[in-house]
């Protein structure tokens, strides 16, 4: 019974873990030279005047205000259009929708949908809101371009969380007299909410991310003013970091610009989903306690 | 004392293909402990839970023949099921308390079925946990979650949560399968107690609790009704063999 590390059963267990350890250390290893390179570059032009204030001189001085509220308008409008429409989709598909062919059918249309390129997004949001509703290239068009992106995301996001909530929940009310309406409301929906809101945050700031979907449909190249409604065009994140760091006439010049670009990009992201772990938390405290 | 509840007439249960209750014919009576044994699987939770029309729930069943509680067909077209389900309580085989307050779960169904009084709401939500033999052991913590309770005290909730919005008829699933024997005891006498103003069925797989608590026993086997008679004669005198066989733990 003595333990022995050379045996043929310890030696496979150590060189397995080891394996699985050096996985882990390689992705946080680039995580690591991402992240450093990005703030060692982009920390040092980060200033109150770089983000609040808009480009100068052919983009070459001043800041990235106008992106950053582009950014996060096009951001609201996204959640405004996909948000109600992906959790009231969930909800009926998991909810009411009876198991049948069809609705296998819009459930796997529905996966697949979420793994369609941004690029293809922004076309169909071309053809659809810029040209056939003729909206023209403004924010509205890039919200709702956004917005269809991040419908499939958070269908799925929130089917998962309502599938989560034990059925012996929704019996428990139903055998009260509850009507399915109440059950759903009462006592399934509490406790699917906050999964069903982390998974969707996840996917705004995802979508918060996105070049291509407002390529096309309203992002500017340059605006020194910020939108003043729905019908104007707007700059954003990261369509101004893709010219920054490619496009623009002076490109060594600009570099650092380009990389404050992408840290307050990176920070806004990391925001929203430090947001979706914190409010994660706080309602679960508030339902299981 | 001898008036019929529930008049189950050759009633037939499809899942899919399978036909999981074969040609049932039954009668509850009113103010009687009812208890439903058998073989896993042979059909007793299936049959309880078309009492209240909880296999609705599940797609792709069928049935066959009437069951009628007070006189009604209870599988007519037209009849609401959530009035129904306020009639014939459930309390289900795992306690299923749901995740808020004590108070919250004795006060759902009051609440879901529109009473809104403060005063009234606490007021039956008391007279439920009473009845339920919980009060005592809740009164001071009525707001604590009620995932803090034991398991026995979980499924005593869940019997005052049905008993609070006044059923006529109590379904029970192996209420105590989860519970230990003390706690097993407790909900025991509960439901002896509770018969003087309930209707009670109860599935079991413990033979000596039908034995101890009901009035009359169904011994139900794949799916058919093989007797049912007086508790006392069909567990001294049973008039079939496989009753004799099941009872005395020769199979099963």
């Amino acid at each position: 019974m003595k333990y022995s590390p050379f045996s043929i059963k310890h030696l496979q267990q150590t060189f397995g873990f080891h394996f699985l350890r050096f996985c882990m250390g390689v992705v946080i290893l680039i995580l690591i030279v991402v992240f450093h390179d990005i703030f060692s570059k982009g920390f040092g032009i980060i200033s109150w005047e770089f983000l609040t204030t808009a480009p100068r001189k052919g983009m070459t001085e001043g800041g990235i205000y106008p992106a950053i509220v582009g950014t996060f308008y096009v951001t609201v409008l996204t959640t405004i259009f996909s948000v109600p429409l992906g959790m009231g989709c969930a909800i009926y598909l998991n909810e009411y929708a009876p198991d049948s062919k069809l609705t296998r059918l819009i459930r796997m249309s529905i996966r697949n949908l979420s793994g369609v390129p941004s690029i293809v997004y922004g076309l169909f949001g071309v053809a659809l809101f810029v040209e056939l509703f003729n909206l023209g290239t403004c924010l509205l068009a890039s919200g709702l371009t956004l917005g269809l992106m991040t419908l499939p995301w958070t269908i799925t996001a929130s089917e998962e969380a309502l599938k989560s909530v034990p059925r012996s929940y929704r019996e428990g009310s139903l055998a009260l007299g509850a009507t399915q309406w109440q059950s759903i409301r009462t006592n399934v929906l509490p406790y699917a909410v906050p999964g069903m809101l982390t998974g969707t945050i996840l996917g705004l700031a995802r979508a918060a991310g996105e070049t291509a979907p407002i390529l096309f449909t309203g992002a500017a190249f340059y605006l020194p003013f910020l939108p003043e409604s729905l019908s104007d065009q707007f700059m954003a994140l990261p369509y101004h970091l893709y010219i920054m760091s490619t496009q623009h006439h002076a490109i060594m010049q600009v570099r650092p610009i380009a990389y404050g670009t992408a840290l307050v990009l990176i920070v806004l992201v990391f925001l929203l989903n430090l947001s979706a772990v914190v409010l994660r938390y706080q309602l679960r405290k508030r339902y299981r306690e | 004392m001898d008036q019929i509840k529930v008049q189950v007439k050759d009633f037939n249960f499809f899942y899919g293909q399978a036909q999981c209750l074969k040609n049932i014919s039954l009668d509850i009576m009113t103010h009687e402990v009812t208890s439903i044994i058998g073989p896993s699987g042979c059909g007793k939770s299936t049959f309880l839970r078309c009492l209240n029309r909880m296999n609705d729930l599940i797609i792709s069943t069928r049935t066959e023949g009437t069951i009628l509680i007070d006189g009604t067909n209870i599988y007519e077209k037209d009849l609401d099921v959530v009035k129904l389900r306020k009639k014939v309580g459930m309390v289900f085989q795992k306690p299923n308390p749901f995740p808020k307050s004590i108070f919250e779960n004795a006060a759902y169904g009051l609440k879901i079925n529109g009473l809104k009084d403060k005063n009234l709401l606490a007021e039956k939500v008391e007279q439920s946990l009473k009845n339920a033999a919980l009060w005592g052991e809740v009164k001071d913590r009525l707001n604590d979650n009620a995932f803090k309770l034991s398991g026995g005290q979980q499924q005593r909730l869940c019997v005052a949560r049905a008993l609070a919005i006044e059923p006529e008829v109590i379904l029970m699933d192996e209420p105590a399968s989860a519970l230990d024997p003390i706690a097993t005891a407790k909900l025991e006498e509960l439901i002896v107690h509770l018969k003087e103003r309930y209707t009670i069925v109860i599935v079991t797989h413990n033979m000596q609790q039908a034995a101890r608590i009901s009035d009359v026993t169904v011994f139900l086997m794949q799916g058919e009704l093989v007797e049912h008679g007086k508790t006392s004669e069909i567990f001294t005198r049973p008039m079939k063999k496989v009753t004799e066989e099941y009872i005395t733990g020769r199979f099963g």
